[in-house]
């Protein structure tokens, strides 16, 4: 235990604090340039996000009420930091935005109306960190409404572009539609368990009379649909590609990443208590192979045709999640997950520079089609690089984070003898380097027209600096990773 | 010294990346690797037994995974074909202001597939030793696709789905031998796992399965082969020595190591298969590399005629087989690699490799002309070369073995088919097939009346003979005294065949 340790509970707090404070910033600062939130919305999610590795895991029960739906065990602050993580990155990837952002919404001048851009995520950042903590339906429903709403504003701020207004409806109503499905879920499960608290429904479960099964089911149904739309699998994933082609690039991250690995630590809170009861474990299980065979098979195939890069990662974005759900299948295994959560860690990493390459060269070439990258090797050799590095860690190729994420998801099907999803898996990985390498022969072979460089500020050589370095750190020394899924949790009670 | 080994190269890319002089960069590079590796060879100590030069790092205590090097004589055997086609591969590449782009991305590709294929050699844990190989997936498909030539789209698109799925499904079947461990012995540390009593790791079938079909599609087996003709001919010469000579050689090479050693038993279920598809490499492709029309198709086609040979080495399953197909390995390495450097010397000269385009080129390009035919023999298995030790060893390894087959597949269990000496007879014609096509080729290309077209053609330079005779003098050393290159071999072959 080092000297100074955090409760996880101030993380959530000082995340609050800042998003306050950069909407009173906002509303009060005559300034027109409004690039000041931005700096300091991005060191005050850093400064949370250093701060998030000095808390350690806390074992709240019997504290307070808070122990009934808050979690602070060592999943929870994991998910926390890729949360962080993800906005910090969604952040800087605003900042060089902004251009674009101001080019495509109404108002008196150039800079105005950019603030909330940056208030927004930060919120958003803390439905996922409370998302992360939730251990009770109630508590689940909150932090994912938190985070859907302040999406509704993002997903669509850019309102001058009619394809972002699309995307903006689309979200819209179909997020509203899967809430509705998770609510009607949750209340049929608590109409039979009489229980919202996770770990309370489990026991009810295992004692459960046969003859209620089917409405444990039905209810469980329901909210499965609402969670496969969070984490983007099929079939749930119609909205994927529309939205993430219309939103604007950092919300397309955010959604691709945050919004991910959110959706999945809930869902792996959720089914514990059903794999637990042994007449649902079968079942359940069988639900989540169906789901990662579709997403495997679609996300894949569907990939390889598209000529836009925002769809050709909204339908990698499908397929990554139906590896997940592999993982996820292979819950006998008993690694499912510090798999998971290994994965979404080099996923995060490899999405986010992905997407801050696509802002850049979206900002300089002004479209997102594969055509778009033509030529950028000789035009910006690091930009290029960057965006090497993230195909081949998406694609697996060793010595990547990607490629030890898949590495364990099939170390754990192969160990609980998956055979089907094994031999699809090994097909989409074929069909996965065909359209990730597409992307790099756009900026290797091909040339294009406008043959200038591309400048870069200084922010972003350093974020995809670091970025590919840490690819290549992970896949090679994931020690770090998974030393967070095993610490010791504490009995420093917190207030 | 094999971490040195590996790094050499990574360094000098990144290195060249960052804007050395790539020619220069490239070349110290491999001069130190082949001091290195031969150094090693030196200090290697042949009469103890185990891996040397051992280095370990443990990067992942749960798993048991480390970062493990070490080589005992067949590591070694396969290092110095690495380094030595490496050399010869970044010696005979163009100047870089003859590249038309990219020149310090080329040299890079180059140095990567080299570390790729040292490290591939020289690990001694499983992880590595697999990542390593599918390090220098993505440099071949940039070298193709940038600097290749004719269909070279459709080639690197070829090569790396189909080496993709290869190791896709070589890694289920590596994964499947860590899980069928016992919980205590679960490693993929290759000593460790060698250490084990025998009947500790379960000879489950359909993991060798895995493995052999695996390792095989990266040695392009018959039927999946397809990959490796039109890469190697659209491939830039330095990029098709490297590929065929030693990249390809990791699949044979995994099985003599890996596979075949961990699971005696499973392995002779799966030999009837073994013998059905090594046949399939012999004759079906013989035949077909007698039909091609095209310098580099034909020697495309013809290296993976010869891995043919090896699996037969591989599937007799005893002393002087198996030595023989690890001899040939290093011996097809080298004698293909200064093929594919001549092929694309001769392009380069005449900007087409249409049998019915060239002729009588020996007379324009005497050195080519004379150690294309050298090399082509050597190719063929005539006495001097090491190619006709290593193929002899291998026939009479074969036949030696009398017992029928352990039967994989049913239908395939007829008795006469099933026959060691049978199949060896079969595959014997592959050596009149190889006979003939190379010696068609070689007519075809160099003898014969002079296209007017080529007569004022220029020989290469003296400095890049240097790469090739240096190749064909280590092939005929090797051939002459084979003893000294299977002394380092027989010891490893001899302690996986005694665990049977």
């Amino acid at each position: 235990m080092s000297p100074l340790s955090l409760n996880p509970i101030f993380l959530d707090l000082a995340v609050l604090a800042v998003g306050l404070l950069l909407l009173l910033l906002e509303a009060f600062e005559d300034e027109k340039d409004k690039g000041f939130v931005g700096w300091i919305s991005i060191i005050g999610i850093g400064t949370v996000f250093a701060l998030s590795f000095f808390s350690h895991p806390i074992n709240l029960s019997g504290a307070s009420q808070l122990a009934s739906f808050y979690s602070a065990d060592a999943f929870a602050i994991f998910y926390k930091r890729i949360a962080l993580g993800a906005t910090l990155l969604v952040l800087i990837m605003a900042m060089e935005y902004r251009p674009i952002l101001s080019r495509l919404i109404p108002g008196v001048d150039e800079t105005a109306g950019l603030g909330e851009f940056f208030a927004l995520p930060v919120f958003t950042c803390l439905g996922l960190m409370w998302m992360a903590s939730a251990i009770d339906f109630v508590m689940i429903f909150v932090s994912l409404e938190l985070v859907t709403i302040s999406f509704y504003v993002l997903v669509s701020y850019t309102r001058r572009s009619a394809i972002t207004l699309e995307a903006g409806v689309k979200y819209l109503i179909l997020s509203a539609l899967s809430t509705g499905f998770l609510v009607y879920g949750i209340t049929w499960l608590f109409g039979i368990t009489n229980r919202t608290n996770l770990a309370e429904v489990g026991e009810v479960l295992r004692a459960l009379p046969a003859d209620h099964q089917t409405a444990i089911l039905f209810g469980l149904a329901l909210i499965l649909v609402a969670l496969g739309f969070k984490i983007a699998a099929v079939p749930f994933q119609l909205w994927v590609p529309d939205v993430y082609q219309g939103a604007p690039t950092p919300i397309t991250a955010f959604l691709s990443v945050g919004s991910k690995a959110a959706g999945f630590i809930v869902l792996m809170r959720v089914i514990e208590p059903f794999l637990s009861a042994p007449v649902f474990h079968d079942k359940v299980l069988l639900v989540l192979s169906g789901m990662a065979v579709l997403s495997l098979i679609y996300g894949n195939l569907a990939a390889m045709p598209q000529m836009n890069m925002k769809r050709l990662l909204a339908y990698s974005s499908i397929a990554h999640a139906g590896y997940l759900l592999v993982a996820l299948a292979s819950w006998s295994s008993g690694q499912a997950k510090p798999t998971v959560s290994f994965y979404l860690a080099g996923y995060l990493l490899m999405t986010m520079l992905s997407f801050l390459v696509l802002v850049v060269v979206n900002r300089a070439t002004g479209g997102d089609d594969i055509a778009n990258f033509n030529g950028l090797g000789q035009r910006a050799p690091l930009l290029a690089f960057g965006m090497l590095v993230a195909m081949l860690s998406l694609a697996g190729v060793p010595f990547t984070a990607g490629f030890l994420g898949k590495f364990l998801v099939f170390r754990d099907a192969v160990a609980t003898h998956q055979w089907l999803l094994l031999g699809i898996g090994i097909v989409t990985v074929g069909a996965g380097f065909y359209y990730y390498l597409k992307v790099v022969r756009a900026m290797y072979w091909n040339v294009s027209n406008d043959m200038t460089a591309i400048p870069l500020s200084r922010l972003t050589k350093v974020t995809i600096g670091v970025l590919s370095v840490l690819i290549f750190v992970l896949g090679v020394y994931p020690r770090p990773i998974f030393i967070m899924f095993k610490e010791p949790v504490s009995l420093i009670l917190p207030f | 010294m094999l971490t040195l080994l590996i790094a050499i190269p990574i360094v000098a890319a990144i290195a060249i990346l960052l804007g050395a002089c790539p020619k220069k960069t490239a070349l110290l590079s491999a001069t130190l690797n082949l001091f290195i590796t031969l150094a090693a060879l030196f200090r290697y100590d042949s009469s103890a037994a185990g891996y040397q030069f051992q280095f370990s790092r443990m990067l992942m205590a749960d798993w048991k995974l480390s970062f493990f090097v070490g080589a005992d004589g067949l590591s070694l055997l396969m290092l110095l074909l690495t380094a030595l086609v490496t050399f010869a591969a970044v010696w005979v590449a163009p100047r870089p202001e003859k590249i038309e782009r990219w020149p310090n991305l080329y040299y890079a590709c180059l140095l990567f597939i080299a570390a790729g294929a040292t490290g591939a050699f020289a690990s001694l844990d499983l992880f590595f030793l697999y990542a390593f190989h599918e390090l220098a997936l993505i440099p071949t498909f940039l070298l193709i696709g940038l600097w290749g030539s004719g269909d070279r789209v459709t080639a690197a698109w070829k090569i790396t789905i189909y080496l993709a799925l290869g190791s896709i499904i070589l890694l289920i079947g590596l994964l499947g031998l860590y899980v069928n461990l016992p919980d205590t012995a679960r490693t993929f540390n290759l000593v460790e796992l060698q250490k084990l009593a025998p009947g500790v790791i379960p000879q489950t079938s359909w993991v060798y399965l895995f493995l052999m079909l695996g390792f095989g599609i990266l040695v392009s087996i018959f039927p999946f082969h397809s990959w490796a003709p039109s890469a190697y001919a659209s491939a830039p010469a330095p990029a098709a020595m490297l590929h065929a000579g030693v990249l390809k050689k990791f699949g044979l090479y995994g099985l003599l190591r890996v596979a075949m050693p961990l699971m005696p038993q499973a392995a002779q279920h799966w030999n009837g298969l073994l013998m059905l598809l090594l046949c399939g490499n012999i004759l079906y492709i013989g035949l077909a590399t007698i039909a091609q029309k095209r310098l580099d198709t034909m020697l495309g086609f013809s290296s993976v005629m010869h891995m043919g040979y090896i699996f037969l080495g591989l599937a007799s399953f005893n002393l002087i087989g198996v030595s023989g197909a690890a001899l040939l390995m290093f011996a097809h390495g080298l004698s293909i690699a200064a093929l594919f450097a001549i092929a694309g010397a001769v392009r380069q000269r005449t900007g087409t490799l249409e049998f019915s385009q060239l002729g009588g080129l020996a007379k324009p390009l005497p050195f080519l002309g004379f150690t294309f035919g050298l090399a082509a023999f050597a190719s063929i298995g005539l006495p001097g070369f090491a190619n006709f030790a290593a193929e002899l060893l291998v026939f009479f390894g074969a036949f030696k073995r009398p017992e029928t087959l352990a039967t994989g597949l049913h239908f395939f269990s007829h008795p006469i088919l099933a026959n060691y000496r049978v199949v060896t007879v079969i595959a014997l014609w592959g050596v009149v097939i190889s006979a003939v096509y190379m010696l068609r080729g070689y007519r075809a290309a160099f003898l014969g009346e002079t296209n007017k077209r080529w007569a004022s053609l220029t020989d290469v330079c003296q400095c890049v003979r240097v790469p090739i005779v240096l190749l064909l003098a280590v092939l005929l050393v090797a051939g002459f005294r084979p003893q000294y290159f299977l002394n380092l071999v027989t010891p490893t072959v001899k302690t996986f065949l005694v665990t049977k």
